[in-house]
């Protein structure tokens, strides 16, 4: 079994095998067998395309988590140029699983400022798996503050299965590291883009996503809680995953239609890994479109605005 | 009947099976020191154990009405009531879990608000009623905090909540995701018009709740020994394969690590509040 391919991906794995194989032995052999790659190439993009047509929450869950995912610096750097790194929340600690910087996007300046996962096992360590303690919040509260004073709006990407469920992190105050960051970012001066790139978990992810326009990537998710965490407090068991994400109700098309989401933004054939630059080039253009529309608005019509936005979040009966 | 029991006239022998016959409810054992407490002295004390001041947890309106002003609340966006926007289903559905949990506690949602007087003077209160699905924020729960916060605004009064939750709820999905952006974004309108807000965490406050409205007080309070964080004890532990230490996110914890601004014992909170509020508030000392 293909570790690069999740299970319902795995017909897609042994057709991309046999392709493989067959590229070999043409380039040993004289025989031509240039038309069956095409063919099987056909059919494999086929296959492609259908089994990503028809994805069960639980399955996008997957692919939202996939190891070969685009992290934050794989969109940054392909994003936004003249990138300056900022780091530390200059009164504990810099926090890895939260990056951001200054750059420029098409030549318009912007702080950006996303969750970080490592790849290999001693990244994945290194920024803790992409969960944040509170310096991390606050890192990413300096930064956003720092965007106000010098009018750069501010776009993050969001990918974390949670903030840290550690001991150090309760004792420096995971709880209002996120409560403050949500009540900062609901009235910074500046125009905010939060796009959910992976993995959406929770306050954690939120901690970084109040503002003006919300976007998700296609095969991104997010959830008050994760599919596992969500089955095994209410159906006792983590097994229940993937009816726990079905009943949540965390993907693109769902949080579109109940509208809690801004924008989808749209991911190449088989999700953003298989093609990073093409993902990359369709999150720009949803940026720059945000963008172009939030700059014409005057400050005080966008905190009003935003304020609304907020307000209006809810369903119940009156 | 063992030989002694035998031994015993008929008429000072007493049926065993009539233990039970003691009315339930009228004596309560302190889950903190197991002393056997008189129900109804209990409840004089405000539910704190007279013998080593343990703060049983209490229904929120109950809380409300000891701590206003006797025959001065008015109930504020009590008419909202929890809709099933996601139809969501687990073992039972959303809709069941709603109707059971206002049947056991007589209330439609798990906050209740209310307008009334503190030592004379006029403010919100708010409570979390922590046996309404664990005092979990949903939609309703969102919507009722804003409207106490703009209940405040207009008239420019100050507003105390009292927090018990789990945190967001996990039935209404990314809608109770957004309740802590909702209230949060509340508070932070209050704070620029400069009205107080003090937050009184009481056991448990946790998750969600945690991680908005409740740490964002002008004051943060807690009543002693509270359990107070953001993932649960068990989930930490979990996390990081070792015992907590003791007295982990209890209240005295937090105080200790900078979160919270002071302990208040519960029989103490209307004078502590009370004159918290006069003083930011810049008004006399109330009598």
């Amino acid at each position: 079994m293909d570790m690069n391919f999740l299970e319902f991906e795995q017909p897609i794995a042994e057709l991309q095998a046999k392709i493989e194989e067959l590229r070999l032995v043409g380039n040993d052999n004289e025989i031509n067998i240039q038309e069956e790659i095409s063919r099987l190439e056909n059919k494999c993009n086929s296959l492609t395309e259908s089994i990503f047509s028809s994805l069960t929450p639980w399955q996008t869950s997957q692919l939202a988590r996939h190891p070969l995912r685009p992290y934050a610096y794989d969109y940054i750097h392909r994003i936004v140029d003249d990138f300056e790194e900022m780091h530390g929340d200059r009164s504990f600690a810099d926090d890895k699983a939260i990056v951001g910087g200054v750059g420029r996007i098409e030549g318009h300046s912007v702080m950006v400022i996303g969750h970080q996962k490592g790849r290999d096992t001693k990244e994945k360590l290194y920024r803790n798996f992409g969960m944040p303690r509170p310096e991390g919040y606050r890192k990413a509260m300096r930064l956003m503050q720092f965007a106000e004073r010098f009018s750069l709006p501010i776009l993050t990407f969001i990918d974390t299965p949670g903030a840290y469920p550690g001991v150090d992190a309760e004792k420096r105050g995971q709880s209002e590291a996120i409560a403050r960051n949500l009540m900062v970012m609901s009235g910074l001066k500046t125009p905010i883009i939060a796009t959910v790139t992976g993995e959406g978990g929770s306050g954690g992810a939120l901690a970084i996503g109040v503002g003006d326009r919300l976007l998700m990537m296609q095969y991104s998710t997010y959830s008050v809680i994760s599919p596992e965490g969500c089955a095994s407090i209410l159906w006792k068991s983590a097994e229940k995953a993937s009816v726990a994400a079905e009943a949540m109700a965390i993907t693109s098309p769902q949080l579109k239609k109940l509208g809690l989401v801004d924008g989808i933004v749209a991911e190449p054939v088989g999700g953003a890994h298989r093609d990073p630059d093409a993902a990359a080039r369709n999150l720009k253009n949803s940026l720059l479109e945000s963008l172009e529309n939030l700059q014409h608005t005057s400050t005080d019509q966008l905190l009003s605005s935003r304020y609304e936005r907020l307000m209006g979040y809810g369903e119940f009966e009156s | 009947m063992s030989w002694f029991e035998k031994l015993m006239p008929s008429r000072i022998r007493t049926d065993t099976n009539q233990k039970g016959a003691v009315p339930e409810g009228l004596w309560d054992k302190c889950p903190g020191c197991g002393a056997i407490l008189y129900r109804a002295e209990l409840e004089r004390n405000q539910d704190v154990c007279p013998k080593c001041n343990y703060h049983n947890r209490i229904g929120a309106r109950q809380r409300l009405l000891q701590f206003l002003d006797e025959d001065s609340s008015e109930e504020i966006a009590g008419k909202l009531s929890p809709s099933d926007p996601l139809k969501f289903r687990d073992s039972k559905k959303y809709r069941d879990r709603i109707t059971q949990a206002q049947k056991a506690t007589n209330e439609s949602d798990a906050l209740i608000v209310m307008r009334g007087n503190l030592k004379g003077n006029e403010l919100v209160a708010a409570a979390f009623e922590f046996k309404f699905m664990g005092g979990s924020m949903g939609s309703v729960v969102g919507e009722r905090f804003v409207r106490a916060v703009n209940t405040s605004l207009e008239r420019g009064i100050p507003l105390v909540c009292f927090s018990a939750s789990g945190g967001a709820r996990m039935q209404e999905s990314l809608f109770s995701l957004m309740q802590m952006a909702k209230t949060s974004a509340a508070l932070g309108k209050m704070s620029r018009r400069g009205l107080p807000f003090i937050s009184v965490l009481t056991d448990p406050t946790m998750g969600g709740v945690s991680a908005s409205l409740a740490m964002l007080g002008d004051l943060n309070i807690a009543e002693p020994n509270a359990l107070i964080g953001f993932a649960g004890p068990r989930v930490i532990e979990q996390t990081v394969r070792e015992k907590l230490p003791e007295g982990f996110q209890r209240s005295e914890f937090l105080l200790e690590h900078g979160a919270i601004d002071m302990i208040v014992d519960r029989r103490d909170m209307r004078d502590r509040v009370a004159n918290l509020l006069s003083v930011l508030m810049n008004q006399p000392r109330p009598g």
